[in-house]
C-alpha cells in the first residue's frame, strides 16, 4: 500500500519489535513508527465504524511529515491515537512505537509522563486550546512546572519568556491574556507552550487553518525552523497539499482511513502517482490560472 | 446605467478608533468585486456596511442609486431581499434546531409569497446548489461543511437577489470542497447574472469570481482595479508583498 518507508528493513514481526523496546535497537529505531494501525469507533447503530484501516507511517528525529487529506479521512484520529487521546469506546489494533517503545499498551500514568513532555500537540483552534483566564506566560511555563523540568517558578518563567521570544512574541504579549492577542499571535503562543517541555515529537493538527494566508506561511516556516533547530520530529496534519508540500520532508496522503501514497515531499508533489493525490492537486483553485480555470467538482469518498 | 451598488467616502469608527477610511467604488449590475486584505484590514466591517447591518461614521452606501441609511425603514426592508449575504462559517450561520428547509425559506417571509410558493422556491434553490429537495427535512449537523455552505448559498439565493456579499465563503473549507463551492458560485454568477462582493484573503477565489479587486490595508484602500491586473501586476508595494508571500 505504501511506497516509501525509510530504513525500516530490520523491523519485522510484532514480537521482534516488542523486544526493541529495550536499549539495543533504540538508537536506530525511528522516533515514531506506526504499523498497520486500525481504529474502530462505536457507530450510531451498534456496528463499529472502521475509521483507520491499516495506517503505516514513520518519522525520524529531525524529520517532518505532513499527513494530508479531507475532513473525515482520519487525520486527527491518527494524531489522537499517537497522543493516547482516542475517544471512549475506540478499539485499536496495530502498533505505535515511540522511540522504540510500544505506546498502545501503556497505562495512564506512563501516558501522562510522555504526553506534553516527550510528545506535544498544537491544536487547530488556539482560542479554545488556551485558558482564557490565565496570562500566556503562565500557560507556557505550566508544562515546565508540571513535568518538574526546572527547579522553580522563576526559572520556568524565564524559559517560557525565551520560548515566546523565539516564536516572535514580546514581553507585553507574553503578559497578555489570550483574548488580547491576534489569531496568529495565539497560534504562536500555543506553539511555544507545546515546545516548553522540549518534546521530541511535535504533532500540529491544522495549525494554520484559522489564519490568514500570509500567517499560514509564517507559522509553517516557524515550525520548519524549530524542527531543524531542535532535531524534533514533526507530524503536521493538513488538508492543504500545496501549502505544506514545500515545507516538510515527507508527505503521506490519507483517504478514507488509509494511506494511499507516501514519500519524499518534493517527489510526491511533482509526480503524484495515486489518482486521489492527482485529483487533490488538480482540484486546487490556482492563482494565475484565470477566471475560467477548471474547478474539478471532484467528489471525495468522505461523507 | 445606475450602479447596483455604490460606496462614497465610506468611513467607520468603533470606540473612537478608525477601522475604515474613505472607501469609494461602484459596481454595475452583474459585475463582481473582490475585497482583499488580511485580518484587521476592515474587510468584514465593509461587508456589514454594504449590507446596511450597521451605520457608517461617514459616507454613503447606495443600493440602486439610493442611500440605504437615508431611506425610510420600510423602503429598506422592501429592498433587502435584493441584497443577501453568505458568511464564512457555515456551522454557525444555520440554526442548529431548525430543519434546514426552514432556514432556507426564512428570507422569503419578507416577501408576499404563500406557503406553497415558498416551498416551491426552496426546492428550486436546493436543486440549484446541487442538493436534493429532500435535504430540507434534515438538520444542519447532518450535513458536511461543504453541504452547509451550499445551504447558506441556497438561502441567499431564495429571494432572487441581485447582489450577494460573501464574507470568506471558502476559507473554512477543505481544498476540494473549496473548489466545489467556487465552481457553484461562478456558475450562479454566469447563469443568474448575480453580482458578488467577495471579501477574502484567498486570492485564487478572488481571481475566479471577480471582475475587479480592491485591496484594503489598515482600513484604507491601497489599490483598486481589474482583478486580473491587480493579481498579476500589482502596483502597490503592499499588494506586491501580499502576493509574494503566497508564492
Amino acid at each position: 500500500m505504501t511506497d516509501n518507508v525509510n530504513g525500516m528493513g530490520g523491523m519485522g514481526a510484532p514480537a521482534a519489535v516488542a523486544a526493541v523496546a529495550n536499549v539495543a535497537n533504540a538508537a536506530e529505531a525511528p522516533l515514531l513508527e506506526i504499523r498497520d494501525l486500525h481504529v474502530r469507533l462505536p457507530g450510531r447503530r451498534g456496528e463499529p465504524l472502521h475509521a483507520l484501516r491499516g495506517i503505516d507511517l514513520s518519522i525520524a528525529r529531525g524529520e517532518s511529515l505532513a499527513l494530508i487529506g479531507e475532513s473525515g479521512c482520519g487525520k486527527t484520529l491518527t494524531a489522537l491515537a499517537v497522543m493516547g487521546l482516542l475517544p471512549d469506546g475506540a478499539q485499536v489494533a496495530g502498533r505505535i512505537a515511540f522511540d522504540g517503545r510500544e505506546l498502545l499498551t501503556l497505562d495512564e500514568d506512563a501516558w501522562c509522563a510522555l504526553r506534553g513532555r516527550r510528545i506535544a500537540m498544537v491544536f487547530q483552534e488556539p482560542l479554545t486550546a488556551l485558558n482564557p483566564l490565565q496570562r500566556v506566560l503562565a500557560q507556557v511555563a505550566e508544562p515546565i512546572l508540571i513535568h518538574r523540568l526546572l527547579p522553580d517558578r522563576t526559572a520556568a518563567r524565564e524559559r517560557a519568556m525565551a520560548l515566546l521570544a523565539r516564536v516572535g512574541l514580546d514581553g507585553r504579549q507574553a503578559r497578555a491574556y489570550p483574548h488580547q492577542l491576534s489569531g496568529g499571535q495565539r497560534q504562536r503562543a500555543l506553539i511555544a507552550m507545546a515546545l516548553a517541555a522540549e518534546p521530541e515529537l511535535l504533532i500540529a493538527d491544522e495549525p494554520t487553518t484559522a489564519l490568514d494566508a500570509r500567517l499560514r506561511v509564517q507559522v509553517l516556516d516557524l515550525l520548519r525552523e524549530l524542527v531543524a533547530e531542535r532535531a524534533m520530529g514533526l507530524l503536521l496534519i493538513s488538508h492543504d497539499l500545496a501549502l505544506t508540500a514545500r515545507r516538510v520532508d515527507r508527505l503521506a496522503i490519507l483517504y478514507t482511513g488509509g494511506v494511499v501514497e507516501q514519500g519524499d515531499a518534493r517527489e510526491l508533489f511533482e509526480h503524484p502517482r495515486h489518482a486521489y493525490t492527482q485529483a487533490l492537486w488538480a482540484a486546487r483553485p490556482r492563482l494565475g490560472a484565470g477566471r475560467d480555470q477548471p474547478l474539478h467538482p471532484f467528489e471525495g469518498g468522505v461523507r | 446605467m445606475t450602479p447596483l451598488l455604490q460606496v462614497q467616502g465610506l468611513s467607520q469608527r468603533y470606540a473612537g478608533q478608525s477601522v475604515l477610511r474613505d472607501i469609494d467604488f461602484a459596481l454595475a449590475p452583474g459585475e463582481s468585486l473582490g475585497v482583499i486584505g488580511e485580518s484587521g484590514a476592515g474587510k468584514s466591517t465593509l461587508a456589514r456596511l454594504l449590507m446596511a447591518l450597521e451605520r457608517p461614521h461617514q459616507g454613503r452606501v447606495l443600493w440602486d442609486g439610493v442611500d440605504v441609511n437615508a431611506m425610510p425603514a420600510r423602503r429598506r426592508r422592501a429592498l433587502r431581499p435584493l441584497v443577501q449575504m453568505v458568511f464564512q462559517d457555515p456551522y454557525s450561520s444555520l440554526d442548529p434546531r431548525w430543519r434546514v428547509g426552514r432556514s432556507v425559506m426564512e428570507p422569503l417571509l419578507a416577501l408576499s409569497m404563500n406557503e406553497a410558493a415558498r416551498r416551491e422556491r426552496m426546492s428550486e434553490v436546493l436543486v440549484a446548489v446541487g442538493l436534493e429537495p429532500d435535504a430540507a427535512w434534515r438538520f444542519p449537523h447532518q450535513f458536511s461543511g461543504g453541504q452547509r455552505q451550499r445551504l447558506a448559498i441556497a438561502r441567499a439565493l431564495s429571494t432572487r437577489p441581485r447582489l450577494i456579499v460573501a464574507d470568506e465563503p471558502v476559507s473554512a473549507l477543505d481544498v476540494l470542497v473549496q473548489a466545489q463551492i467556487l465552481a457553484l458560485l461562478r456558475d450562479l454568477q454566469r447563469r443568474e447574472g448575480i453580482s458578488l462582493v467577495v471579501v477574502s484573503h484567498d486570492l485564487p477565489a478572488i481571481e475566479i469570481l471577480c471582475d475587479r479587486a480592491l485591496v484594503l490595508r489598515g482600513g484604507e484602500a491601497v489599490e483598486h482595479g481589474p482583478a486580473a491586473r491587480v493579481l498579476r501586476e500589482p502596483q502597490h508595494p503592499y499588494t506586491q508583498d501580499l502576493l509574494a508571500a503566497l508564492a
